[in-house]
């Protein structure tokens, strides 16, 4: 065969990784401490259907239902999984919860739980069993779990992944620092020399829901800024986001140009294509350069770290989590607790995590332990993903109005607008404020 | 032997049934007969029609049914900056495609018009971009207009035009003239072939006795291919204006409405806050509002050229 695509490539690296994660089966790394499981018994005549987000590779769906298929010989409770795509997943999420009908349990994305919390079981129980026995839940799934100034679970996050600095190590090299300093002043003193040596770097201001978002969240958050004050107020035009837009205003010349016209994609081919060489993605980026012959040498030249912190006490970037929920309206509440239960035990959760390659990252303590954190140095930062501090809406309640500002790209534009020269960064922070005021009115 | 006098048989005339009755009945006939496409129209036109101007008085979000709330969606609308920036380049982006498409297309039709050889060899190309799927064309554009990696910066970089990618959407007034540009590329079959089958309605013998009178080229084109096709384009026109009005896949493949929000056409914004957004009773607003612009666009094209004494039949002046 000599033609291999990306695709194939990432199919046979995957292929690789699975015969790994199996051999490693064998030995679980994580260390659990004692615990009592709930008593759950289970309903008599149970059965299960469960909808999840599709697979970012392979062995993620056969390991999934291969537990799946050892939670059915051991209760002997049918379990029907649907794989859904990741556009789809927010709006069947939102008609199961609102016909009362469908499946019994969905893992969703973060917010879901907490726009439906009137309509799922509760889930303390076995949170907080996992949590005894596995070392404790690191931040960011303590946000998405619980609902708001509570300690009640209503979801069970599984995984998160958040977007580091991805970087060229000889073009920071070639500009004279041996790793992009962790300031914002020294950083931009870095984004300029790039520029000047004509390796210049590159963030998404464009309407990409992903990397957009990404970007604009780092700004605010690296300048002590919040779209939400601690009770849900817009606080979105402040001094720290006056700031924050002055920064990016000296930041933006030193970019590559189209930034602003940059979707989800563009900064990944941009990097692929030596034309930018700082920014900030996923772990998808690397793969998808170290799983083509073609791009290998730039991913053995990639580094990742930490976004500059700033004023933020953690690395200022909100992951995309999988959370997910029992719906009130099922039948066997017992046997989806107890599933969600099985399959977060580490004989299932551990060979899962490392058959994702770091895709996604554990939200349990103990998990860190896990041999996909060693296999390949350059994904251990993604380890930590859970343990930031930040979530989307941040720092407020999580609600169906956060998810929208993330959708409308509210800080995005404002961002843009200010990067672009169409305003000062008054009226772009007055015009955020205004739109936000709008979407969290209710 | 002779002619019996026997009666003449009659068969007996049966009372037609009451079924036979009924289809015999003229307004009911029609009814039945109208029925099928009454069906299809409620379902498939009436009902989402009637359900997108109701939920657009409602607050209805994606999942959650909504309750009434009279205008207010329409009342936030008039103060949104961002409707009424969308309001202009909807306007903008019509008014300046559909010149565009209709000059071009013109000018192409009266080129094919000619005597060419392999005729409807070129006739079957031209009509090539319109054929194409839009979004295909879409993204074929998105990667033309690409910062990085366009083609034309390339070409234009290694003829030694420009040393650095040109700009085409990562600028407001740039984005907003490529995505026009991409707009004219594909209508223009459209209008051209159309028009083309105008013209060759249009008979010979008009441009033989204007020959003989003298005219120049200009003054044939004036005074017979011009009145003549009035009809066709106003046809044209109108149907070009309310595609071009409602356009979608073209400016939410290639920029999204970005950069910030400049290129949002009514029918993307009202997606974005619809579906992506999840406000569908405001999504809903947006789509309503688009209403009124087609009415007027609808109502110029028939009445500023379509209104002639001639083509209605009656006598001319």
């Amino acid at each position: 065969m000599n033609i291999i695509t990306r695709r194939n490539a990432l199919m046979l690296g995957a292929g690789a990784a699975v015969l790994g994660a199996t051999g490693a089966q064998a030995q679980i790394r994580t260390q659990a401490a004692a615990a009592t499981a709930p008593r759950l018994p289970i309903e008599t005549g149970a059965t299960l259907r469960i909808l999840r987000p599709v697979k970012f590779v392979q062995p993620d769906e056969d390991v999934w239902r291969a537990g799946a298929a050892r939670f059915s010989a051991q209760t002997g409770v049918q379990v029907r999984i649907d794989f859904v795509g990741w556009e789809d997943i927010n709006q069947q999420t939102a008609v199961t919860a609102n016909t009362g009908a469908g499946p019994d349990l969905i893992v969703g994305f973060g917010d879901a739980p907490h726009i439906y919390a009137d309509k799922l079981v509760e889930l303390s129980d076995v949170a907080e069993y996992l949590g005894r026995k596995y070392g404790g839940w690191m931040n960011v799934a303590q946000k998405y779990g619980k609902r708001h100034g509570t300690n009640n679970w209503i979801g069970l996050p599984f995984g998160g992944t958040a977007g580091p600095l991805v970087w060229r190590k000889s073009a920071v090299r070639e500009a004279g620092y041996q790793a992009p300093p962790s300031d914002l002043a020294g950083f931009l003193a870095m984004a300029k020399k790039l520029k000047s040596i004509g390796k210049p770097s590159g963030f998404a201001l464009g309407n990409a829901v992903g990397d957009g978002n990404g970007t604009a969240n780092w700004l605010l958050w690296s300048h002590g800024a919040s779209l939400l004050d601690e009770e849900g107020k817009v606080s979105i035009n402040s001094p720290a986001t006056l700031r924050s837009l002055e920064y990016l205003k000296e930041l933006y010349p030193s970019f590559i140009p189209g930034t602003i016209a940059w979707g989800d994609i563009s900064n990944n081919r941009a990097y692929a294509a030596n034309e930018c060489w700082v920014t900030a993605n996923g772990v998808s980026l690397y793969f998808s350069l170290k799983n083509d012959p073609a791009t290998a040498p730039i991913a053995a030249d990639t580094e990742h770290s930490e976004m500059p912190r700033g004023s933020a006490a953690s690395w200022p970037s909100a992951p995309l989590t999988l959370n997910a929920m029992v719906f009130k309206h099922s039948k066997y509440p017992n046997a989806a607790k107890a599933f969600l239960q099985f399959m977060l035990e580490a004989e299932q959760y551990e060979p899962w995590l490392d058959a994702n390659l770091g895709y996604w990252a554990h939200p349990l303590n103990a998990y860190k332990a896990s041999a996909v954190w060693t296999s390949d140095p350059k994904v251990a930062i993604f380890r930590d993903s859970m343990n930031n501090t930040f979530w989307n809406g941040y720092k407020g309640p999580i609600s169906e109005a956060t998810g929208q500002a993330n959708a409308e790209y509210v800080t995005v534009q404002m961002y843009a607008a200010v990067a672009s020269g169409q305003s000062t960064p008054q009226e772009a922070a007055r015009e955020a404020e205004r739109r936000a005021r709008r979407i969290f009115r209710r | 032997m002779s002619a019996t006098t026997a009666p003449a048989w009659v068969r007996a005339r049966r009372d037609p049934s009451w079924i036979v009755k009924l289809f015999d009945w003229k307004p009911f006939l029609v009814f039945a007969c109208l029925l099928p496409a009454v069906g299809l129209l409620t379902v498939f036109l009436t009902y989402p029609l009637g359900l997108g101007i109701w939920l657009a008085f409602t607050d209805t979000t994606i999942g959650r049914t909504g309750v009434w709330v009279g205008l207010e969606n329409f009342e936030y609308l008039l103060e949104d900056r961002l409707w009424w920036a969308a309001v202009f380049y909807s306007v903008f982006y019509t008014g300046i495609a559909t010149f565009g498409k209709f000059a071009l297309g013109l000018w192409l039709a009266l080129l094919l018009n000619n005597h060419l050889p392999f005729k409807s060899l070129l006739r079957a190309i031209i009509l090539l971009p319109w054929i194409v799927p839009t979004v295909l064309s879409a993204i074929a554009f998105w990667w033309i207009y690409d910062p990085q990696f366009s083609i034309i910066s390339y070409v234009a970089i290694k003829t030694g035009l420009t040393s650095e990618n040109i700009d085409f959407i990562n600028t407001p007034w740039h984005a907003r003239f490529s995505l026009i540009a991409a707009n004219i590329w594909r209508g223009i079959p459209f209008v051209a072939i159309s028009l083309l089958a105008g013209l060759q309605t249009i008979s010979p013998s008009l441009y033989e006795a204007a020959l003989l009178d003298g005219s120049t080229a200009w003054q044939r084109f004036r005074y017979i291919t011009f009145p003549m096709l009035l009809p066709i384009l106003a046809i044209v026109m109108t149907f070009s204006i309310i595609f071009t009005f409602t356009d979608f896949q073209l400016v939410y493949a290639i920029t999204r409405g970005g950069p910030v929000n400049s290129t949002h056409l009514l029918a993307t914004l009202a997606f974005q806050r619809g579906i992506a957004g999840g406000q569908l009773g405001e999504g809903a607003a947006i789509a309503v509002s688009m209403i009124p612009f087609l009415v007027v666009a609808t109502l110029f094209s028939y009445f500023a050229l379509a209104r002639r004494k001639w083509q209605q039949g009656e006598g001319n002046d």
